[in-house]
């Protein structure tokens, strides 16, 4: 079995869900000669053409709207944003056209489309190319947010987006792109949208988290390991619909849960978290809902102290989840 | 496609004119929300004749019903919109009236901020030109939308590309009470056309027949692959922007009474009467019978069940 990056996953799929479906395109800034600024679909516009893989212009809304429209008469397309801190132009058109369509006309006109970006920080890229935009989009029933965190879920999860007649975020974490990497099976295979996926088996603690997280959550554990804690670690792979039925499972077996996002803390996805676990499994819990998350700070800063100081770590989740072992 | 068929051309704008003042009465006696008039835009759909019904794309301004009537939408669409019931055809009473939308009559959904539709004509156009299909997507929005980001992405990347989409902007002098001088500096909204690589025209909506030859003049050469163009059609709207909107704050009354003068349906009628295509008689025997289309259509809407609670909920997804 190949072992494959993260974004070698991904460029591979996008490969082969476009010779599956002609309908699939690619619509994007630098996706087409440049094979995209990380290199995500480096090979596809020699491979399917200049009228499959567009490179943009610098147009956010446009990008997304043209898209929109597509796929209302039955193309497939995937949208590129650059960078997630770059979506905020399209917002609208997401929000308000995307989400809604199917919605609004009471399933007459649907949305298939997928909005693929690279997320988070922890690659120097302050406060504009570092962002967690979940949140904000989390929130939008008609929407499904994906943000997978291994090569094999990049994959299964990326074709099923593209093969889900809703409109999907497939959030791609940029510091996993090359630094990942995991075997990939080559055969075609899909993974359900909306379910989480238990990475290591614990008993005395429960830790949700996603993306670049999920391996930080995962040194912690195998450190606590080492001091007779066990840790289990639920990957959360898509952030709406969550997977309620695996995390309240995990809660129940353990009684003690921490949340981890690198996203600020206030209205992120530990708040909902904790909320639908205070409501579903209170009994169950032997200790308050723990949240590792960023600070609430307008973004993460360019230096290598305030990028360190932000960002949670292997090192401040193994802190918590040992004082919550403890508690 | 010579010239079009004027009886229809008339009919269908006469027809939007009578459903624009019985829903005005409707609300205006509280029994329907909201009403959305076009009274004074009828001449516009001179365009929907150089379109090739069922098979090119409308993602229209929403005062086009004389147009979205020819292209297939009937009274009973309207008033199961207007009343906002179950069976309303464009999403089950879920939007405000006039948001138009009709899969079979291929009108692309609306939403209501202004004017993010336009965009999605150009994701339609790009979608036909990707297929090789000859298919024209046709998008209408007023002078205030032409102000909006979502114009100018729309305009360029239709121009790179040189797609199949014709950009219509329905110039009537105000966005909502906001004249033309606030909302740009320049005196044809067309005038910018040049500046994205497509040609820009205007034309007076107060003659169909003009718009018509405009509109086939950029339909025919969409459909050569040449790519888009930009009309601006002068029109002016006779009532305010919506039931919400009393124009009497920014408009005066000696201004309506000197526009009213070029009502576009009037001056058809007496065009069609001068030419001998048309007559008095005829004209009262046709209002007698579009009257009891619509009285038919507000008779079925009214009786036709309200949504039921449980079915806000479906469609939010596909499963």
């Amino acid at each position: 079995m190949p072992t494959k990056t993260f974004i070698e996953a991904i460029r591979d799929t996008l490969r082969d869900e476009m010779a599956r479906d002609d309908n699939v395109i690619l619509l994007g800034e630098d996706v087409g000669a440049n094979g995209g600024v990380f290199l995500a679909t480096e090979g596809l516009q020699k491979k399917f053409g200049a009228n499959r893989v567009i490179d943009a212009p610098l147009a956010e809304l446009a990008i997304i709207g043209v898209s929109i429209g597509a796929a209302a008469v039955g193309l497939r397309p995937i949208a590129e944003i650059q960078f997630a801190d770059f979506i905020h132009p399209a917002f609208d058109q997401i929000v308000n056209e995307a989400a809604k369509m199917r919605y609004r006309t009471n399933g007459a006109w649907t949305c298939p489309m997928v909005i693929r970006t690279p997320w988070g920080g922890g690659i120097h890229g302050g406060l504009y190319h570092s962002q967690s935009i979940e949140a904000f989009f989390c929130h939008v029933p008609g929407l499904k947010v994906i943000a997978p965190s291994t090569p094999y879920d990049a994959k299964g999860l990326l074709a099923a987006a593209i093969r889900n007649p809703d409109p999907v975020l497939f959030l791609e974490h940029k510091k996993l792109y090359r630094s990942i990497k995991g075997e990939v099976p080559d055969d075609d295979y899909v993974l359900p949208i909306g379910k989480a996926d238990v990475k290591r088996a614990g008993s005395d603690v429960t830790a949700i988290a996603y993306g670049a997280m999920l391996h930080e959550t995962l040194a912690a554990a195998e450190k606590l390991a080492s001091e007779n804690i066990s840790v289990q670690v639920v990957d959360l792979r898509t952030l709406q619909p969550l997977d309620r039925e695996t995390i309240l499972t995990s809660v129940r077996k353990t009684s003690k849960v921490c949340i981890i996002h690198e996203d600020t803390r206030t209205m992120g996805l530990g708040a909902e978290l904790s909320a639908i676990i205070s409501e579903e499994a209170f009994s169950d819990l032997d200790a308050p809902i723990v949240r590792v998350t960023g600070p609430d700070l307008p973004g993460i800063p360019f230096n290598d102290v305030g990028e360190h100081t932000f960002l949670p770590n292997a090192e401040k989740i193994a802190n918590a989840l040992r004082a919550l072992a403890k508690y | 496609m010579d010239q079009p068929d004027s009886l229809a051309l008339y009919r269908v704008m006469l027809l939007a004119r009578m459903i624009d003042d019985r829903i005005w009465q409707l609300n205006r006696q509280g029994r329907v929300h909201f009403a959305v008039p076009v009274a004074g835009h009828e001449g516009v759909a001179g365009y929907a004749f150089a379109l090739d019904p069922g098979r090119d794309y409308l993602v229209p301004h929403y005062r086009d019903l004389a147009a979205l009537l020819h292209f297939g939408m009937t009274p009973r669409d309207v008033f199961c919109n207007l009343f906002a019931k179950a069976n309303d055809p464009m999403g089950a009473g879920r939007q405000m009236f006039a948001h138009w939308s009709s899969v079979k009559q291929h009108i692309l959904s609306l939403s209501s901020p202004q004017p993010n539709h336009v965009s999605h004509a150009v994701g339609i156009a790009l979608a036909s030109k990707i297929r090789g299909e000859d298919t024209v997507t046709w998008t209408g929005f007023g002078d205030g939308s032409s102000s909006k980001g979502d114009i100018h992405e729309s305009m360029n990347f239709a121009a790179i590309h040189k797609l199949p989409v014709i950009f219509c902007c329905e110039n009537n002098g105000y966005a909502i009470s906001v004249p033309q001088a606030k909302q740009m500096a320049v005196e044809n909204v067309a005038d910018r056309a040049a500046g994205y690589g497509m040609p820009g025209v205007v034309v007076p909506g107060r003659d169909p027949l003009q718009v018509f030859e405009v509109a086939r003049t950029a339909v025919e050469r969409a459909r050569r692959g040449e790519g888009p163009t930009f009309i601006e059609i002068k029109t002016y709207r006779f009532m305010p922007h919506t039931s919400n909107d009393d124009d009497k704050r920014y408009r005066t009354r000696e201004e309506l009474d000197a526009e009213r003068t070029n009502d576009p349906v009037v001056l058809f009628r007496e065009r069609l009467v001068a030419e001998k295509t048309w007559d008095a008689q005829r004209d009262d025997a046709l209002k007698l019978e579009l009257q009891a289309q619509i009285d038919d259509a507000q008779a079925f809407a009214e009786a036709s069940p309200a949504p039921t609670p449980a079915e806000a909920f479906t469609n939010v997804y596909a499963e």
